[in-house]
């Protein structure tokens, strides 16, 4: 069944002489139970489409296109309304739990809050809930009343965690939940996130810049440059045959140890990423192109079918561009 | 077994932090042995607290080691302000960030400019900053002599850092994550900025950095910290293909692309080096102790018996539990 359908949400930003676009029409689905990780570089966007669909972003920003949450339209609905979806129907892990915790209030009670307001529950149940959680996700019973910065950051970022899990939603956004945290400490969460939202069966839109990271959590994968989704696809599919070239730089630039391919050789794509005020026609991917044509610098780009469940906006999967591999004009 | 001398060593180096707040003294660098060889590239890899940005500023003369020593050219460094300048020019450190690195009052051209005019270079200032410029990728230089940091892309920012550290024309630069801060594409395009000096202009280099996909990317060599130690040392094809310590092989397990059917997760915290364990500093965390059979613990005793400080040279793991390891050439 489908949990979320997104249809050309654009997000734009004020600045100084007009607007800055963020997120240039993205349109996707997700089902129920089903994991979407989302890739992109810093200002691809990626962390405004996440937050712009629980409304989430500061007043400056404006919002256009459709939401619908179980047919529902959330960027239409009522403030009201609007807080009822937070935490109980869907919730957020922010990426550094460091900033996103009360530091005055102990872990254990910012995890009652939001139990006792939604589930209309009272003090001593919505304690009981909070224990049960905090064992989940591996912190003992004794640490309830602890505040935090009596806790590590990998463990502020499983308290995280057990709040966003705390009302039994059907959604949780995940943005970049292990980016401040060591290897070691990143894959204990990613195991523990995992087995979590999979025996609950709960939905996940998950956010992050290392492509291989979304590639072992998730069941599909989206892969955003300059505000617009530039592929789509099963995870190991779009990493094991990237249909973009930008899909295929992300990849390569994380190095798969024992890859002669990639040893003394680190792979990089040439180029920074474009700024939004200075978009022109065409591909915004085409100024860093390796393989890019002419007609990419004119022809407008949209997500086209290129196989089962994938979508990638180049002009390289149309049947009349595609050319042998490695030429390039 | 090396040829030549060693561009940059630390020999028995140990680094303490003087107690505070109620705690011991913090042990950051434990006893290390870690040398880079003329146009080498060393990686140094460990997680956040292993204190291995407290060696990196050690070698560069930064923090001054509680014993043992730092030699540059085999001659050990003094930390006299004349000997210490005299140093900066041969050894240059660049740091994570380079939106904190640079001044944003200053412009690239100063940014540059700063280490040659503090030596006191200035004949020919000016083609210096430009040759760093470009050999920092930066091309063509005058594009860039007037920008302010703000104006220029994290990527780019990184390539300032780094051209103000080559403007001193160093033996060796010492690099603290220089692409943690970076984006992905960008990541490979600074790597390959470091490759590529040490080809053309025989730059060595020590990189530090919890990334072993870095290692595999540019190092020659690379050596394992955990808990102010080098746990293991050796190729980057040795260690990374064929690791023999338990807390490497746990640190190549969880990567997200290995491979490995089960990753090991060391359970417990980032370890403190105010209260190191006695024996093996990691056997704690080690999955291969906890499975060890009563005869071997009796044997191998790593909560009891301490470890010798590998050598800096050739293939070394510090692990009681490796029966035919190189440990045993390493004291």
């Amino acid at each position: 069944m489908t949990l979320l359908q997104v249809r050309d949400l654009a997000v734009s930003y004020r600045d100084g002489s007009g607007t800055a676009p963020a997120v240039r029409g993205v349109s996707l689905d997700l089902d129920t139970g089903q994991t979407l990780g989302v890739a992109g570089e810093s200002g691809s966007g990626k962390t405004s489409m996440a937050l712009s669909l629980l409304r989430l972003l500061p007043p400056g920003a404006r919002t256009s296109g459709q939401v619908l949450f179980e047919g529902e339209d959330l960027l239409s609905t009522g403030w009201s309304r609007m807080r009822a979806v937070r935490w109980s129907a869907a919730s957020v892990v922010f990426q550094g739990a460091m900033n996103a915790l009360n530091p005055v209030q102990p872990v254990g009670e910012q995890i009652c809050e939001p139990i006792m307001l939604h589930d209309r529950v009272g003090a001593k149940a919505a304690r009981t809930r909070a224990l049960q959680l905090l064992d989940s996700v591996g912190i003992p019973a004794s640490r309830f009343g602890a505040y935090p910065h009596e806790f590590s950051g990998g463990q502020r970022q499983r308290v995280m965690i057990a709040m966003a899990l705390a009302c039994r939603p059907k959604l949780v956004i995940a943005d970049e939940p292990t980016t401040a945290l060591d290897v070691m400490v990143q894959a204990q969460v990613l195991q523990l996130f995992a087995d979590l939202v999979r025996e609950e069966g709960i939905a996940v839109i998950m956010i992050s810049h290392d492509l291989a990271v979304l590639a072992q959590m998730c069941d599909r994968l989206a892969v955003m440059y300059a505000g617009r989704l530039v592929e789509l696809g099963p995870s190991g599919q779009l990493i094991g045959a990237p249909r973009h070239p930008y899909t295929a730089a992300l990849s390569r630039a994380f190095p798969v140890i024992g890859d002669p391919a990639s040893r003394r050789a680190p792979s990089g794509l040439p180029g920074d990423p474009p700024s939004q005020a200075r978009l022109g026609a065409g591909c915004s991917f085409a100024p860093r192109c390796p393989v890019a044509l002419d007609a990419c610098r004119e022809r407008e780009m949209e997500l086209w079918t290129c196989g089962d469940g994938r979508q990638a906006a180049c002009l390289r999967v149309l049947p009349e561009y595609s050319a042998p591999q490695g030429e390039s004009s | 077994m090396t040829m030549d001398q060693p561009v940059l060593e630390a020999v028995d180096l140990t680094v303490v932090h003087p107690p505070r707040g109620g705690r011991g003294p913090a042990r950051a660098v434990d006893g290390v042995n870690l040398s880079i060889g003329r146009g080498e590239i060393v990686a140094l890899i460990g997680e956040s607290g292993c204190g291995k940005s407290t060696l990196a500023r050690a070698l560069v003369g930064l923090v001054r080691p509680t014993s043992g020593e730092v030699r540059c050219e085999g001659v050990p460094l003094r930390y006299g302000a004349a000997s210490l300048k005299a140093f900066r020019r041969h050894t240059q450190l660049i740091l994570q960030d380079p939106g904190g690195a640079l001044n944003p009052r200053q412009s690239v051209y100063d940014a540059v400019a700063e280490g040659p005019r503090l030596h006191g270079l200035r004949a020919g200032l000016d083609e210096q900053v430009r040759r760093s410029l470009s050999r920092a990728g930066l091309r063509p230089p005058e594009d860039f002599t007037h920008r302010f940091p703000h104006e220029l892309s994290g990527g780019q920012q990184q390539r300032v850092v780094i051209a103000g550290a080559l403007a001193l024309e160093p033996t060796v630069i010492v690099a603290d994550e220089p692409v943690a801060s970076l984006d992905a594409s960008v990541r490979g395009e600074i790597l390959k900025l470091i490759l590529g000096l040490r080809d053309e202009v025989g730059l060595s280099a020590l990189v530090v950095s919890h990334d072993l996909g870095l290692a595999w990317n540019i190092a020659d060599r690379v050596a394992v910290m955990y808990l102010g130690r080098i746990v293991e040392t050796g190729t980057v094809e040795e260690v990374l293909l064929h690791p023999k310590h338990p807390y490497t092989k746990a640190l190549l397990s969880v990567l997200p692309n290995s491979g490995a059917e089960a990753p090991t997760l060391l359970t417990g915290e980032a370890p403190d080096p105010t209260a190191i364990p006695a024996g093996c500093r990691f056997h704690p965390r080690c999955g291969r102790w906890a499975a060890a059979s009563s005869e071997e613990r009796t044997e191998a005793a790593c909560d009891r018996r301490d470890l010798p400080v590998l050598a800096a040279d050739g293939s070394h793991a510090a692990c009681h539990l490796l029966r035919s390891n190189a440990l045993t050439e390493s004291v």
